[in-house]
């Protein structure tokens, strides 16, 4: 786990850092699926996101002038993280990190190598042989993952810098379905930990961030909410609500009450 | 008639006319279909043209080019 420690007054900032780079939002939101490049701006403006994960595409050449993704979400003010959505062989996930390099310059990425649908449930096998080459590549690898100890264990000692296993299904708006296991898994983890799919809405992010996450990356919940900026700033509130009460740590579950108020002096 | 130059675009077949200067370069290309080289990479016969080479690399018959930018994504 992230060794920042609980701020112990307001100077203290609490900040988290993935391969030398370092943040203080908590939450990375993805850039797809709005209704139009202007809603996705003010979203991702009011989630207070610094890292913005971004997907590599053909350029349409029957409309060279359409307006592009720069022009809304400011590579300069934002770290685009680039993205392999869509690949489902290690080999298109090399090519498509490659181009991504060399369109914005950046060695961090986000590695996913899918298996099918309707599940697109990370293929490891896809994904260990296309981190080994970009690792080798030179790139800063954030990976999305199973929820498996061992395969992220591996993936670590790899040397991907941050380990993203999924809460539930990309895009299924699930919540977090695996809280144990999610747990069990950052024991053996000392890079950045993320829950990388499957918030749905506030409470799921701020679950993750309770059971001590580094970071939260969603993209769905935003986009696919009713009012997408309202939701962006419920997601900014919720993992910082999630990431204090993980730094406050819980009170323990008692089966049965434990009065607040003290049962002395009571009248008769 | 100046020769006739066929590249496979983004998957697509296209016919470009090879320019009084000599052979097309990457970036020749781009300027003739109005792309911000900028905001682009490219990828040759899979394999990673680099910025600084566009105008260098000349184009040939039957080049497969990828031609990407970056677009909304989760």
């Amino acid at each position: 786990m992230d060794q920042a420690m609980a701020p112990e007054d307001a100077r203290t900032e609490d900040t988290w850092t993935v391969s030398g780079h370092t943040f203080r939002s908590r939450l990375i939101v993805g850039t797809g699926r709005y209704k139009d490049l202007e809603e996705t701006g003010a979203a991702i403006a009011a989630s207070g996101a610094e890292i913005v994960t971004v997907a590599v595409r053909r350029v349409n050449l029957s409309d060279p002038k359409a307006p592009m993704l720069q022009d809304y979400v400011d590579p300069k003010k934002y770290t685009y993280l680039p993205n392999t959505a869509g690949c489902f062989t290690a080999n298109e996930a090399v090519r498509t990190l490659r181009l991504a390099r060399e369109a914005g310059g950046w060695n961090l990425v986000k590695l996913e190598v899918l298996g099918p649908p309707p599940l697109l449930y990370p293929d490891m096998r896809g994904t260990f042989e296309a981190a080994e080459v970009l690792i080798k590549d030179g790139f800063e690898v954030m990976v999305y993952c199973a929820d498996d100890p061992l395969a992220a264990k591996r993936l670590q000692d790899m040397g991907c810098v941050a380990i993203m296993p999924l809460g539930a299904p990309i895009g299924s708006g699930l919540g977090v379905q695996n809280p144990a296991m999610i747990g069990m898994m950052m024991e053996h983890i000392t890079v950045p930990f993320l829950v990388d799919a499957g918030v749905g809405t506030a409470s799921d992010a701020a679950i993750a961030m309770e059971l001590g996450c580094t970071a939260v990356l969603l993209n769905s919940a935003i986009a696919h909410a009713k009012n997408p900026i309202l939701m962006a700033r419920a997601m900014k509130h919720a993992i910082e609500a999630g990431r204090l009460a993980y730094l406050a740590g819980r009170m323990p579950r008692r089966m049965g009450a434990d009065p607040s108020s003290p049962l002395t002096g009571l009248i008769r | 008639m100046r020769d006739a130059l066929t590249l496979v675009l983004n998957g697509e077949r296209r016919q470009f006319e090879t320019p009084d200067q000599g052979p097309l370069s990457v970036l020749g290309l781009l300027t003739e279909l109005g792309l911000d080289s900028r905001k682009v990479a490219v990828e040759r016969n899979e394999e990673i043209v680099p910025r600084s080479g566009y105008a260098e690399t000349k184009l040939s018959s039957g080049d497969q080019l990828e031609i990407v930018h970056f677009i909304g994504g989760g």
